[in-house]
């Protein structure tokens, strides 16, 4: 069941005029009710079908259950059909690199602050969940900040408007963390306070080093658990465990392969660095995020099986983006490296559908290439690409209808659907901008809108400037 | 060459290119002999015999006079001499073949940072911004860095000029707060000095307006203590500060009598002096403004003082839409591409304000606010597309608004005879994505596509497959 307070109003602030409106579809309604089929629409399913012209996908229970030519799939008597005549259909987009939704980003306090978690901090009212929604995002990784080497562990979301933060979290998607090299570990644009001391590291060889040491206390750390636990199994019942290390248990997990490093990174140095520090321990560098200078790496990067989260044309806001280029993508997907782009910003997750047409005019990726980059290769590299990222029977039914083709300045979606489930829609949005004009009105009335000098409060948009 | 694999056509106007190449190369030539010659002189004494070049049997979109099928346009001398469907061709002319292909006038910046800025977080590359309040004798002119990286990487996407302004730069735009910044000056996107660049030296005077806020915006997880201010005290503060704005003009307006008088005592005032002349009407004077009572102020002010007014940001400029219009102020609207004000401003309320604002009669031009997202200027105005507003007027916002705008629709903004030979070729849309601009034409000849982005492409793409090497695994 979806929280019973899914369209309500919510306050997301006391004392002032706060109004957290709760855009989304009325009714309450909870899992998909009926099934739908959308017909007549060109879908790029981001799977092996690819492109299919004049094509239908039905979906019920949140889940895909066919999808190919108009003439091949049929409806069930009870299903809702939509014509999708002229209109586009794809995977709802994955966001492989996102700080919304989040009342904090960063513990720069220390060095390695692997004990903290992106999941003890969803802001499940954050309006960004609803706007990227609009933009046919589904999915996004929550990622911890880059303040520190070894940071916090993420969080996998699906944006489930409406719900609870528990509700949003994307059921049994592997856990990972966050790592982070170059200018921001080392504070080089945080300047210490007047008596307050720099914290290391403050270069490139102290990162490196700081990942290093913690690895080696990692690795003891979970040597003293093997032998306690060895003991446990061959029956010593005097066997005393070794005290919990909040902050070791993740990065064991990193050792035993069960959790995945999405490490930010620049330069070229620094990526091939990190994976050398990795593998003297034994582990992968699961996926590199922004990796600008990954065009220079990318065989290094390939031949270590590391996937590649990148931006599609930022460059020069600081001195390790001088040498990126919009062709990265390209290039490393040339040289086999699996390769996303991601927003890392709640504007630029409500358009990533034209950040992955930038790959197309930049390298030359094909329509299917590019679409992957928000889609199948985001899931791959968050490893829930057997449910989501692309449209196939018995995935879940995250699916974005647009008014035109999606790989373009000019696009606009329709409808987004998450689990089978309406959270954006062009008609529902316009119907709500009046309830909410409405009950402005009426917040206002109740407010006293007065003329009283010491009234102190904003007396609001000018009446009737509307939109 | 071959490069990569895709869809990428060979991109022309590359120095290595046979004749053209060859050509461009003394055409450049000729153009540094004729800059140093053409001081003095309007800026845009082009290059005069910068050779003949024809593109011809392309679309032509003229912006002026709608679009020309199988259309022929010619450039001589720095300028179009000719455009349409039955053009004779010079037998000196070099032809582009334009079959399949389309001509633009080459895009415009309204209010970028190009040139002023290079790392943004990197404080000693930035000069787009000066510390104190009340700059109006400083301009931009002064500090723009012709070999910039951010120029030729705009360029190869369509940008071929921009009205480089004072305070803002660094990726996150950086507003440059309320104060007097400065003068921007209007530049074309190729030369190898700044005088080979100007079209304007003074395009405007550029004024960031108070902001009337209650609050201060949560960044980066930290607000200020205690919240924010009401928004009586937001308002006194706000009138304070126009206030202090209205006394620097009153000085300038008395500096100006003074000179007048012909009085020998008037102490030079150079800051004084400058900003005298935005006075009735001498200067553009483009005042960065968002909230509707902000830019409601502005106009006010602007009126009481004669000002020829532009607004640059006008986030909220659809409340006082109506008043734009009627009062011909013309708004240079921030990127499409940021987020809603308020958590409860509807989710497209930046791509619907263009169409709003054109709608009501309201003149618009697109700009970045930056450097490094210059290039991505078309893709503002396609944003506002499928939103409502009119595809021809979208091309128009990043070509002749601008042009108008910035008041040299006379030179620039449509292909037009008579006007600067400025244009690209293009196998499309330009404010499409995926379109690939091909050619780049400024001041009448061929522009260098290559840009450090293309270089580094070319380079790492045929980067040899590494040799495995032992590690320490």
């Amino acid at each position: 069941m979806r929280h019973p307070t899914k369209w309500s109003i919510r306050r997301v602030g006391a004392g002032c005029l706060a109004l957290g409106l709760a855009f989304g579809v009325p009714g309450g309604a909870a899992a998909q009710e009926q099934p739908i089929l959308i017909r007549g629409a060109t879908i790029l399913t981001a799977a092996e079908a690819g492109r299919i012209e004049d094509g239908a996908i039905l979906f019920e229970n949140g889940r895909i259950i066919a999808v190919g030519s108009t003439s091949e799939v049929e409806a069930p008597s009870d299903a809702v059909v939509i014509d999708g005549t002229g209109k586009f259909v794809t995977p709802g987009i994955i966001d492989a690199h996102s700080h919304i939704a989040a009342d904090a980003i960063n513990e720069g306090a220390v060095s390695v602050s692997s004990m903290v978690s992106i999941h003890d901090v969803i802001d499940p009212t954050d309006i960004a969940l609803y706007r990227e929604a609009a933009g046919g995002t589904t999915t996004s990784h929550i990622m911890h900040g880059s303040a520190n080497p070894i940071g916090g562990n993420n969080a996998v979301i699906k944006h489930r408007w409406g719900e609870d933060a528990e509700g949003l979290l994307f059921e049994g998607a592997p856990p990972t963390i966050k790592f982070a090299l170059g200018e921001n570990p080392k504070r080089a644009g945080s300047p210490t306070l007047p008596g307050q001391e720099a914290r290391y590291p403050a270069s490139r060889m102290g990162v490196m080093d700081v990942i290093r040491q913690a690895f080696i206390e990692a690795t003891e750390y979970k040597a003293e658990w093997d032998t306690y636990r060895a003991r446990v199994a061959g029956g010593d019942r005097n066997a005393i465990p070794p005290r919990r290390n909040l902050t070791m248990d993740p990065l064991v997990e990193i050792l035993e392969g069960t959790r995945y490093v999405h490490a930010h990174s620049y330069r070229a140095d620094e990526i091939l660095q990190l994976m050398r520090v990795a593998e003297e321990f034994g582990f992968r560098i699961h996926t590199f995020q922004h990796v600008l200078e990954g065009y220079r790496v990318a065989d290094e990067m390939a031949e270590h099986g590391a996937h590649a989260s990148t931006f599609s044309d930022w460059w020069a806001y600081k001195m390790e983006a001088y040498e990126a280029i919009p062709h990265n993508a390209a290039i490393m997907t040339r040289r086999g490296v699996n390769v996303s782009i991601n927003s890392d910003s709640g504007e630029e997750g409500r358009h990533l559908n034209q950040e992955a047409a930038k790959t197309m005019k930049w390298g030359g990726l094909s329509e299917a290439e590019a679409l992957a980059t928000v889609t199948i290769n985001a899931a791959i590299q968050l490893m829930i690409d057997d449910r989501v990222g692309s449209l196939e029977a018995g995935k879940d039914a995250d699916i974005v209808l647009w008014e035109n083709y999606p790989l373009s300045s000019y696009a606009r979606v329709r409808t987004t659907y998450i689990d089978g489930e309406v959270v954006f829609d062009i008609d529902a949005d316009m119907a709500m901008r009046a309830e909410i004009e409405a009950e402005k009105a009426e917040l206002r009335e109740l407010l006293g809108e007065s003329d009283d000098p010491d009234d102190e409060r904003d007396p609001g948009r000018r009446p009737g400037g509307g939109r | 060459m071959t490069r990569g694999s895709g869809n990428t056509t060979k991109q022309p106007g590359n120095t290595t290119d046979g004749r053209i190449g060859t050509m461009l190369k003394s055409i450049i030539g000729t153009a540094v002999v004729l800059g140093v010659a053409g001081l003095g002189a309007p800026a845009e004494a082009i290059a005069q015999d910068g050779g003949t070049f024809a593109v011809r049997g392309a679309t032509i979109h003229t912006v002026a006079n709608g679009a020309i099928e199988d259309g022929t346009i010619v450039l001589r001398g720095g300028r179009i001499i000719a455009v349409g469907r039955d053009v004779e061709i010079p037998a000196d002319a070099e032809i582009i073949d334009g079959q399949g292909k389309h001509v633009f006038p080459g895009m415009i910046d309204s209010f970028s940072s190009l040139g002023l800025t290079e790392v943004g977080a990197v404080a000693v590359t930035n000069d787009a911004s000066e510390l104190g309040r009340w700059n109006p004798h400083l301009n931009a002119h002064t500090a723009i860095h012709p070999a910039s990286e951010h120029i030729p990487v705009a360029r190869a996407n369509g940008i071929t000029h921009t009205m480089a302004a004072p305070g803002g730069g660094g990726r996150f735009g950086g507003g440059g707060g309320s104060g007097i910044q400065g003068q921007a000056t209007l530049i074309h996107l190729d030369g190898w000095t700044v005088e080979e660049m100007e079209i304007e030296k003074t395009a405007a005077m550029v004024i960031g307006w108070p902001t009337l806020s209650t609050g201060f915006r949560a960044f980066a997880g930290f607000a200020a203590p205690g919240g924010g201010r009401s928004f009586r005290r937001a308002q006194e503060r706000f009138d304070e500060q126009v206030a202090e704005m209205d006394a620097w003009f009153v000085a300038a307006d008395h500096y100006r009598q003074a000179v007048a008088s012909g009085s020998s005592r008037v102490p030079r005032d150079i800051q004084l002096e400058h900003l005298s002349r935005v006075l009735d009407r001498g200067m553009k004077v483009i005042v960065r403004a968002n909230g509707w009572r902000e830019i409601e102020s502005a106009i006010e002010f602007a009126e009481k003082w004669n000002l020829d007014l532009v607004i640059a940001g006008g986030n909220g400029a659809r409340e006082i839409a109506g008043t734009l219009a009627e009062k011909n102020i013309p708004v240079i609207l921030g990127p499409v591409q940021r987020l809603p004000q308020g958590d409860d401003t509807a989710y497209d309320d930046p791509n619907t304000l263009p169409g709003v604002l054109h709608d009501a009669g309201v003149e618009i031009a697109f700009a970045t606010f930056n450097s490094s997202d210059s290039r991505t200027l078309p893709y503002e105005a396609a944003n506002s597309v499928s939103w409502g507003l009119p595809q021809d007027a979208a091309l128009e916002a990043v070509t002749l608004a601008p042009a108008r705008v910035l008041g040299v629709d006379d030179r620039l903004g449509s292909l037009e005879v008579g006007k600067v030979g400025n244009l690209i070729v293009t196998d499309g849309d330009p404010l499409e994505i995926t379109t690939q601009i091909e050619w780049v034409f400024i001041k009448g000849v061929p522009s260098d596509l290559d840009n450090k982005h293309r270089s580094l492409w070319e380079k790492y793409d045929s980067r040899p497959a590494r040799r495995v090497t032992t590690t320490t695994t």
